[in-house]
C-alpha cells in the first residue's frame, strides 16, 4: 500500500440560484436596512489613476435570450498593471483603486454596466506581457459552477495579437468572443462585451 | 517573489477536480439546459490575474453583519429555530484561509425569501432579511447566527422542493478560489431528492455540503449549532514552481 495523499477535496460548487441578490446585492434586492451599500458597487474614486472606461453588455442563454438574474464580478489590475489585493508582490497598487466590482444585470434589459479604468498590462507565467484585460466571473440560476472568462479590448490589436491566452484558442473564430468592441458614451470609451453561455457564439470560458 | 529561498505557498493552484463538482449540464435541473456551456473550457493555468484577489478588511463589516437574527429585525426576533453556524475555511492542504470574506443568504423559517421574484405562499417574516457576512479569523474560523431556513417549492418539476439550505459565497485569497455553494442540514432526507444536489455526481461530495448538528457548541436554552467546514483550492509551493521554471 502506498501512503495516502490525504489532501482535502474542494467544497463542491452549487448554483447561486435566483436569489443571489439577497446575499450579494441586498440593497439592489430591496433589503436596504442591513448594509450601507452593496459591496463592489461604489464608483471609482476621482483620485484613481487611469483612463475612465465603461464596460457593458448582456449575458445570453442558448436560446439567445438575455439573462435578467445574473450576477457579474470583475477583477482587474490598476492602470500600472498591479493588483490591489492578495498575491501581488511586484509592487504597491494604486491605493485609490480596489480592482474588484460586482453588479447584477438589469432586471428588465439584462444589461450590466461597470464604470472602471483601463487596466495596465500583467505578465503571463513565463514573463511575457498579456494584453490588457478584465477578469469576469458569472453566476446565476442554472449555472452550477461560476464561469470565468476575460474581456480584452478591441482597440488593443497589437497587444491582443501577442497575448498568450488568446494565442491558445485553437478555433480562431472564437477569439472574437473575448474581445469587446469600443464605442463612446459621451466622452467616455464604452466597451461592449456580450457573454454567450451556449450556441454558435459561445464565449470562451476558462479552466483556471 | 520567485527568488525567495524559503518555500512558500503562493504557487499556482491545483487543477480544479471538475468531477467533484456538478457538471454545467444537469438536465434534471432544467434551467441548466440553456445556461450550460457546451465547449471545452480553455485550460489556462494560473496567471497573476487569477492568483490575486481583493482584500476585505474589518472596516467593510458591520457589527451585526454576522447576526441574521438581529441585522434586519425592527419589532422583535424572527420566527424559527435559533441556530449558530460555525466552521473553518481551509485549503486542500488543510491550511487555514484567514481574513476571507464569507457571505450568506437564505429563506426564512417558513421557506420564504425576501425577493420580488419569490412566489411561494409562505409568509414573509417582518424581522428577517436573510443576508449576512463575516470574515474568517487567523485560524480560518468563522461563525454566524441565524434562524434555520425552511424547505421551499420551486418551479422545476411540477412538485420539486428544495431541502433547507443556506447559500454561502467565499472569496479566498485568489480569484481562482472564488466559490459559491450551499450548506444543507444533517438528517434532512429531502437532500437526496433535490435535482440541484443530485447534479453532484459523487455521494461523498454531497456529504461535504451537509453540516452536522454540533451539540457541544450549542448554547443551552438559546441556539443549536451546526458545523460547516469549507475547503478552497490548494496551491503548490513556489519551491516547486522554481524547479519547473529551470527546465
Ligand atoms: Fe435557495
Amino acid at each position: 500500500m502506498a501512503q495516502p495523499l490525504s489532501r482535502l477535496k474542494e467544497t463542491p460548487s452549487q448554483t447561486a440560484g435566483p436569489y443571489v441578490h439577497i446575499g450579494a446585492t441586498p440593497n439592489f434586492a430591496g433589503i436596504g436596512a442591513v448594509y450601507p451599500s452593496d459591496l463592489g458597487s461604489l464608483p471609482v474614486s476621482p483620485k484613481t489613476q487611469g483612463e475612465r472606461i465603461i464596460l457593458t453588455g448582456q449575458v445570453f442563454d442558448g436560446a439567445g435570450v438575455p439573462l435578467r438574474d445574473a450576477l457579474i464580478e470583475i477583477w482587474q489590475a490598476d492602470a500600472n498593471g498591479l493588483h490591489a489585493g492578495h498575491g501581488e508582490h511586484r509592487g504597491v497598487a494604486d491605493e485609490y483603486f480596489n480592482g474588484w466590482m460586482r453588479q447584477p444585470v438589469d432586471g428588465t434589459t439584462g444589461l450590466y454596466r461597470f464604470e472602471t479604468i483601463k487596466p495596465g498590462q500583467v505578465p503571463f507565467a513565463d514573463g511575457r506581457m498579456m494584453a490588457p484585460h478584465v477578469s469576469f466571473w458569472i453566476v446565476a440560476r442554472g449555472i452550477n459552477v461560476g464561469l470565468h472568462t476575460r474581456l480584452y479590448f478591441g482597440d488593443e490589436e497589437p497587444a491582443n495579437a501577442a497575448d498568450p491566452l488568446l494565442a491558445r484558442i485553437e478555433l480562431r473564430h472564437r477569439v472574437a468572443t473575448l474581445i469587446a468592441a469600443r464605442g463612446e458614451q459621451g466622452d467616455v470609451p464604452c466597451y461592449r462585451f456580450d457573454i454567450h453561455l451556449q450556441g454558435d457564439n459561445e464565449t470562451v470560458f476558462l479552466d483556471i | 517573489m520567485r527568488n525567495s529561498a524559503a518555500p512558500n505557498h503562493e504557487g499556482a493552484f491545483y487543477q480544479r477536480d471538475r468531477s467533484w463538482h456538478p457538471p454545467a449540464f444537469t438536465p434534471d435541473y432544467k434551467t441548466s439546459l440553456l445556461r450550460s456551456p457546451r465547449q471545452a473550457l480553455l485550460a489556462l493555468g494560473n496567471t497573476l490575474s487569477e492568483m490575486t484577489a481583493p482584500v476585505f478588511g474589518h472596516d467593510a463589516i458591520g457589527a451585526l453583519d454576522n447576526d441574521l437574527i438581529r441585522n434586519f429585525a425592527t419589532s422583535g426576533d424572527p420566527v424559527g429555530p435559533r441556530i449558530i453556524v460555525h466552521g473553518r475555511v481551509l485549503d486542500e492542504d488543510a491550511r487555514p484561509v484567514p481574513g476571507t470574506l464569507l457571505e450568506f443568504w437564505q429563506a426564512n423559517a417558513g421557506g420564504r425569501y425576501r425577493h420580488q421574484k419569490e412566489s411561494y405562499l409562505a409568509a414573509l417574516d417582518p424581522n428577517f432579511g436573510g443576508c449576512g457576512r463575516t470574515l474568517t479569523d487567523e485560524q480560518g474560523s468563522y461563525w454566524f447566527r441565524t434562524i434555520k431556513p425552511g424547505p421551499y417549492p420551486w418551479p422545476n418539476g411540477v412538485n420539486d422542493w428544495r431541502p433547507a439550505h443556506i447559500h454561502v459565497s467565499v472569496f479566498g485569497h485568489a480569484f481562482a478560489q472564488r466559490l459559491i455553494t450551499q450548506m444543507y442540514f444533517e438528517g434532512d432526507t429531502m437532500i437526496w431528492q433535490c435535482p440541484i444536489v443530485r447534479g453532484i455526481p459523487r455521494r461523498a461530495a454531497v456529504e461535504q455540503l451537509i453540516a452536522p448538528l454540533d451539540r457541544a457548541a450549542s448554547l443551552p436554552m438559546d441556539a443549536l449549532a451546526y458545523k460547516f467546514d469549507i475547503v478552497l483550492r490548494g496551491r503548490r509551493s513556489t519551491m516547486f514552481e522554481n524547479r519547473m521554471e529551470g527546465n
